[in-house]
């Protein structure tokens, strides 16, 4: 707030005061937006996009696809690696913790991390959703660009949208 | 039969409503009081009605009338009884059934105790609350009709979500629902005196015992939802700025704003056209959230297109009545008298600057909410927008927030005195001061950014008891005056020092568990002990147990703290059998003082072992503490008998006691 200018302020310093801080607040507010925009988010692939673009170790992005069946190996003290695929293309995929209720071979998930610099992907969130119809937003709109893809999950997706809030679950470390 | 008379009895009450939104108008036009009286009435059988249809389907779903499409999808016969009838808004037609019930059932409120509004405003009011009401019935009737039969009823039915099978669910949407829709009554009354054209504090005096009472309900909504994924989804997380959080969080800024706002135009009739901007809002975020939520966007842009009828069809309601109420108040804002203006410094002043962050906070949450979607739908780009964007958004904007709240209600209206309260607050300061150096030397070092958080919120809660104490003159009268003084000070006074300090608590807890929170996750077989934040925790087996819908599997834990057993602890996996195996974690809690431990269990491996997650969180229970400690202060502020619905005057002795101030 502004210093107080005492009774003899008029309503025109009134009336700047308070647009002053309006705009003083609202520019504040842009500027965190767009730092964070710039900073925080995170996009989106598939393994097939992570082979043709080259993105680089260490930078974070959400990879999704299906759970390649036979590919789960669980190592000690709660490691694990799988491989994450879509038609064209697969990747390998290690990750350190527990793992979501409906995490199977053969389901679509996403994960977020980074690739190392062997190329394997060093996951600390792996994310499904708590219905087993479920496919991942990103995962199935992928999927469907690919023509992989059952229409029954589409259906069976908007027909099962769960009823209320708090059940995405990212599973695993944060 | 009961399916067929429930969809009957829901389209008699869309043809009420259509009249309710018509006939009253029309009455408050002519100037006609018998017209205007059909308001009342129609109301009244609106809510009979949608409340028999309500009744009709808890009754489908009571009796497993698998004949139900929407019984046979979301239940079964062995599912246990209070999950029978929580399932009944755990799936998409029957939570929006519970919508336009909930919605109605305010509508009838207003229109049993508003008796001592004028005639032609209650008229106004109740009409546009049954253009909401028989928009969303079409919905109902023409996209999501719950009481639709199959042609050859199964035996069985394929059972609710597992996730969804908690008492969560009893109550976390009931009354997230009631918060939302109640501030449908705000929207109603801000359109009604925007077609009228006349608005005045006596407006503000009706408005704001609903706003009152549909924030508290969203406060606890909120709140619950949040302890629900806690202890449900089995990874001890509490808020994970989800679209469908965002989407009940933004009507909560918007609602506080619109709480502090519709203060000052009772008592200073200033902010009117604000006030009925922030109203119309407000009720536009909980549109949205129901379209959010409700259209499958959010699950998949291509669920949306598949099967774009109910999709577009809430996208239009929204846009009819966004749209709309934000033309009409562009076109007759200008009608309105506009209020006085008044000194930066003033209680008005400092609730102006609370609107300005809250609204700013809340226009952060809508971009990093809808950005995604926009950008996808424009670009075709795929983003995630998560914690760190509201973290470095909503954040910063909080804390001048914060610091800001022990002073409002320390400066009188009109003109305040910004030093005498900072003097006031010297003892905050103080605390909050010492608060930091001790947090800081215990933390030895670490972050400088939990210490700081933590003083900040000790600043706000000490600042609400100094608030309480100087208004009784504690420590300066003898005790039996501050006991007299106590019970005449205005429960409203009461009510903002809770919820002020509520949100203090709320933080404390926060800063605490994502800080100091310490986690231990591995495999564990029988006899194998750990170490969490002093506790011992020696795996003492696993269990299988057959429960009513589901199988489980049940490991128990010995916990002890200085070799001394304290209690066992039992989490547990379920299987559902009936869900195709689909299978939930029940995390086991156990509540040291208003800390927490926390053991999810993760799979079975070869060796007899499972993996397990044990997190100890510190304060954790603080974090829900906050918010009921608001919605209470919201309480004291309801009962209080300035603000009582139709409260006359306020009486000479209250407003003696307030001069006193």
């Amino acid at each position: 707030m502004s210093t107080d200018k005492g009774p003899d302020m008029t309503r025109k310093q009134r009336r700047l005061t308070m647009i002053g801080c309006s705009l003083g607040v609202l520019a504040l507010a842009a500027g965190l937006v767009l730092n964070a925009l710039r900073d925080s988010i995170v996009f989106f692939s598939t393994p097939t996009m992570v082979s043709e673009q080259h993105i680089l170790p260490g930078r974070r992005f959400r990879l999704g696809g299906l759970v390649q069946p036979g590919s789960l190996k669980r190592g000690d003290n709660l490691a694990i690696t799988f491989e994450v695929a879509d038609n064209n293309a697969k990747l390998p995929v290690a990750y350190k913790g527990i793992l979501p209720d409906l995490f199977r071979e053969g389901q679509g998930i996403v994960a977020e991390g980074a690739l190392d610099a062997a190329g394997v992907f060093k996951a600390d969130t792996v994310l499904a959703k708590h219905d087993e119809t479920y496919m991942p937003k990103d995962v199935a709109d992928a999927l469907k660009k690919q023509g992989h893809w059952k229409d029954d999950y589409g259906a069976k997706a908007a027909s099962d949208t769960v009823a209320s809030q708090g059940t995405t679950a990212p599973g695993g470390v944060r | 039969m009961i399916a067929e008379a429930g969809h009957y009895a829901l389209v008699l009450a869309l043809g009420l409503a259509l009249i309710q939104s018509t006939i009253p108008l029309l009455g408050a036009r002519l100037h006609d009081p018998a017209l205007m009286s059909v308001a009342r009435s129609s109301a009244l059988a609106q809510l009979l009605f949608v409340g028999l249809s309500f009744i009709a389907l808890v009754t489908l779903h009571i009796t497993s009338d698998f004949s139900v499409v929407n019984v046979f999808e979301n239940s079964h016969s062995l599912k246990p009884l209070i999950y029978k009838i929580t399932g009944v808004w755990g799936n998409h037609e029957g939570s929006m059934l519970l919508w336009v019930s909930i919605l109605a059932l305010f509508g009838g409120l207003v229109a049993a105790f508003g008796s001592n509004l004028p005639l032609s405003l209650r008229a106004r009011v109740l009409s546009v609350q049954a253009w909401v009401a028989s928009a969303f019935y079409l919905f109902i009737l023409m996209t999501s009709n719950p009481f639709l039969r199959i042609p050859n009823p199964p035996i069985e039915g394929r059972d609710l979500n597992p996730v969804l099978q908690d008492i969560g669910l009893a109550v976390h949407p009931p009354m997230l629902y009631l918060g939302y829709v109640g501030f449908s009554i705000s929207f109603s009354f801000a359109i009604a005196a925007l077609i009228e054209g006349r608005i005045d504090a006596a407006w503000a005096r009706w408005v704001r015992p609903w706003t009152l009472v549909a924030w508290i309900f969203l406060t606890l909504g909120i709140a619950m939802g949040s302890y629900w994924a806690y202890y449900e989804l089995g990874w001890g997380g509490w808020w994970f700025w989800d679209p469908v959080e965002n989407a009940s969080l933004m009507p909560w800024l918007a609602g506080t704003a619109l709480l502090h706002s519709a203060l000052v135009m009772e008592k200073r009739n200033a902010l009117k056209v604000w006030t009925i901007l922030l109203s119309i809002l407000t009720f536009s975020l909980s549109l949205l959230g129901t379209f959010l939520v409700r259209s499958g966007v959010l699950t998949s842009v291509h669920a949306f297109a598949t099967d774009p009828t109910r999709g577009v069809f809430i996208l239009l309601i929204l846009c009819v009545f966004i749209g709309g109420s934000l033309m009409l108040f562009a076109w007759r804002a200008s009608a309105l008298k506009q209020g006085g203006l008044f000194a930066p410094i003033s209680r008005e002043g400092a609730l102006v600057l609370n609107n300005l962050f809250l609204t700013t906070a809340c226009a952060t949450v809508f971009i990093g909410t809808l950005y995604p979607l926009a950008l996808e739908v424009v670009t075709g780009d795929k983003i995630s927008v998560g914690a760190p964007f509201f973290n470095l958004t909503f954040a910063p904007l909080f804390v001048p927030l914060m610091i800001a709240v022990p002073f409002g209600p320390m400066l009188a209206w009109k003109r305040g005195d910004l030093l005498g309260a900072a003097q006031r607050l010297l003892a905050a300061g103080v605390v909050a001061l010492v608060t930091l150096a001790v947090t800081w030397a215990w933390a030895r070092g670490g972050s400088a950014l939990a210490p700081l958080a933590i003083a900040l919120a000790v600043f706000v809660v000490t600042g609400a008891l100094i608030d309480l104490a100087e208004r009784i003159g504690l420590f300066r009268n003898p005790f039996a005056v501050v006991l007299r003084r106590a019970r005449g000070l205005p429960r409203s006074a009461w009510g903002t020092a809770f919820a002020h300090a509520g949100i203090g608590v709320a933080l404390i807890g926060i800063v605490c568990e994502t800080t100091w929170n310490s986690e231990y996750i591995g495999t564990m077989k029988e006899g194998d002990t750990t170490k969490i934040a002093g506790y011992e925790l020696r795996m003492d087996g696993l269990t299988q147990r057959e429960g009513p819908n589901y199988r489980e599997l049940i490991a128990s834990f010995a916990v002890s703290l200085d070799g001394q057993k304290l209690s066992e602890m039992t989490p547990s996996k379920r299987n559902f059998t009936t869900r195709g195996g689909m299978g939930t974690t029940e995390a086991a809690l156990l509540s040291r003082g208003v800390s927490q431990l926390y053991i999810s269990l993760g799979d079975p491996t070869p060796n007899g072992g499972i993996g397990v997650r044990v997190y100890h969180k510190p304060l954790v229970l603080l974090i829900w503490f906050g918010p009921v400690m608001m919605a209470f202060g919201g309480i004291f502020s309801l009962s209080d008998r300035r603000l009582r619905v139709g409260a006359p005057k306020p009486a000479k002795a209250v407003r003696g006691l307030q001069a006193a101030e």
